[in-house]
């Protein structure tokens, strides 16, 4: 089964154009900065947002199409529909929520059913309270399993885990993982956020004002952005400059505001130069150019922020920089803000993109 | 005093003449006459009357308006059509027309005169000097109270709630019963609870349309008026009762809704 959507519509002054395809199984992240149209596509294919032209198919099933004037309602499309502030009933309590949608299971079964969900989410205990009393973590277990209840054929997740606080995250993203590793139904996910994505979908598609501007894996998107919009979502350090072939299959880049990079990917004209924060290793000034890395730019750092069990050090080129170390080079290198250091990495980890 | 004080001492100032104000004539009622004198004229069978047909003729023209009113109020709510800003504005319509006229109109519309007036009469049904006028009256003046509280708590209601309803397999009706009814509840109660005080102090309109026959068409403020001109103890006896039993309704409402209940438009959530 493959859940397939091609829209093409005017929503306010943005135009949603766009085919996608997700597989049996997979998970599609659709990421994207807000405002780019991202949930239009899940309201779209839920039936929620009648386009003024598209097709939806699942598997066999044909959920929308506007040529031929289909257009099946909501609750006769089968799918199972996280929403961003996950929208429980706050009349009905956790259960009653969950088998809100079960109206296919006999009605003396229901709450047993539901607590089995409830139970797989470990809020079986929760059972019998009302959405207001829970906290944004357990609402977020009992909206899943009120979206899985129905056995849907297709699951539609909206920035599934933003409305949660960053410990919660952590545990709520790894509990989604293995939901959608059980899942043998496609999945879109909406995120603005790159990392959700890299970590819970198959492949993603990068999203801008309303098209898809670069699909593939995570891993393939953060090493070939096709754009340094997409180098920038992905968390890539971006900066600007004027390419030129050099020889050698290198490409010199004069970075905006003082500095060169090489770079091994070929580029001319207006570029991005991109890497990624791991792939920048800082060395005190004057340590020394003996290396293999090409590039090495006099930095100033800004800030230096502890980021799980890594620190994020911020740096002037003067474009702004972002390396990520370990603590323990933290210290020996004694970073903190106006540090003087040189920031390090290959050419081989440079991407150019045009701009 | 600085300008700084006495923003909120004007604040204070004026609730408590606004307080006084609103309470005073209320309980004036209580207070003009004694107790026994008050019960004493309670004794008169047409009070009575007029009170059990105020409740009556009230209740039926509450649950018309109820049943009519709330799909109305939920298309108004949540459907964008050419007209809607007019058909927004017939509806209030009844809000700012005199009593008086709308008991005129209601004659020139359904009255044995009126447009509809010969058609009614082949269904047999009269309605001036009529109980059934009465209700017909009330319904007028009334409904838009109701329809338009309801419209503006279906409006508050989060769409993503409807949204969540049908993608789990409700369809709209059954989302309406479902989740919209019982989210709205308070908001609904707090819009019956304005119509029906409009509809128990209805007069103008009645008396024009449906006259003043005690027992048929004389509600309680048609027999206070009556009274007041030749005894005006009866006509503050017969005040403090439907005063009290407001009162006591309100009341009644707030406490089963809980707080915010009646705390105006819109006030849900």
């Amino acid at each position: 089964m493959v859940l397939a959507l091609e829209a093409d519509t005017t929503l306010g002054d943005l135009r949603l154009q766009l085919a996608l395809e997700v597989a049996d199984g997979e998970c599609l992240a659709i990421a994207g900065p807000s405002g780019a149209g991202k949930t239009s596509v899940l309201r779209v294919v839920a039936g929620l947002l009648r386009p003024r032209q598209g097709r939806v198919c699942c598997g066999e099933e044909t959920w929308l199409d506007t040529e031929r004037g289909l257009s099946l309602a909501p609750d006769r499309r089968r799918l199972g529909y996280l929403f961003q502030s996950y929208a429980l009933f706050p009349h009905l309590c956790a259960w009653r929520n969950v088998a809100y949608g079960m109206q296919d299971t006999p009605r003396a079964l229901r709450r047993a059913r539901a607590i089995e969900m409830l139970e797989r989410f470990g809020m079986a205990a929760h059972a019998d309270s009302r959405p207001a009393t829970l906290s944004g973590g357990e609402r977020q277990r009992v909206a899943l399993a009120r979206a899985l209840a129905r056995k849907p054929r297709a699951l539609l997740l909206d920035e599934p885990l933003s409305a949660l606080d960053a410990r919660t995250r952590a545990h709520a993203g790894r509990r989604l993982g293995e939901v959608l590793r059980d899942s043998a139904v496609p999945t879109i996910m909406v995120t603005h956020d790159f990392e959700e994505a890299a970590l819970l979908a198959d492949r993603v598609a990068v999203m801008d004002a309303g098209r898809v501007v670069q699909t593939g894996t995570a891993a393939a998107l953060a090493a070939g952005p096709a754009s340094s919009f997409v180098a920038d979502l992905t968390g890539a350090v971006v900066l600007h400059g004027n390419a030129r072939e050099v020889g050698g299959g290198l490409t010199e880049v004069q970075l905006d505001g003082g500095g060169t990079l090489r770079s091994t990917h070929p580029g001319s004209g207006r570029v991005a130069a991109t890497a990624h924060p791991w792939e920048i290793s800082l060395e005190p000034p004057g340590y020394g150019a003996g290396g293999s890395a090409r590039n090495r730019l006099p930095a100033t750092v800004v800030s230096v922020t502890p980021v799980g069990n890594r620190v994020r050090v911020a740096l002037r080129v003067p474009q702004p920089v972002a390396a990520e170390l370990t603590a323990s080079a933290v210290e020996s290198l004694q970073l903190e803000p106006g540090t003087e250091v040189v920031a390090v990495f290959k050419a081989t980890a440079t991407r150019v993109v045009a701009v | 005093m600085t300008a700084r004080r006495l923003f909120p001492v004007a604040l204070v100032a004026s609730l408590g003449v606004a307080l006084v104000f609103l309470t005073l004539p209320l309980l004036a009622i209580f207070l003009e006459s004694s107790p026994a004198d008050l019960l004493a004229s309670l004794d008169d069978p047409g009070a009575f009357d007029a009170l059990g047909l105020s409740l009556k003729t009230t209740g039926v023209a509450l649950a018309v308006i109820v049943v009519l009113g709330t799909p109305a109020a939920w298309l108004l709510a949540t459907r964008r059509f050419r007209g809607h800003a007019l058909a927004v504005t017939l509806v209030e319509l009844p809000l700012v027309v005199p009593p008086a006229v709308a008991g005129i109109g209601l004659l020139a519309a359904v009255g044995p005169q009126g447009l509809l007036g010969p058609a009614l009469e082949e269904a047999g049904l009269e309605l001036v000097f009529q109980t059934a006028g009465v209700v017909v009256a009330l319904i007028f003046v009334a409904s838009p109270f109701y329809v338009r509280q309801a419209q503006a708590t279906f409006a508050a209601l989060d769409p993503e709630l409807l949204a969540a309803s049908r993608t789990l397999g409700a369809s709209e009706a059954r989302t309406f019963a479902r989740v919209v009814v019982p989210n709205a509840l308070p908001g609904l109660v707090a819009g019956g609870a304005l119509a029906w005080g409009r509809a128990l102090g209805e007069f103008g309109a009645t008396l024009v349309f449906a006259g003043s026959l005690s027992g048929v068409t004389q509600t309680a403020p048609l027999a206070i008026y009556e009274r007041f001109s030749s005894d005006f103890t009866a006509a503050l006896a017969l005040s403090a009762v439907l005063v009290a039993a407001s009162g006591a309704i309100l009341l009644g409402v707030k406490l089963a809704m809980g707080p915010g209940a009646l705390g105006g438009a819109g006030a849900r959530g």
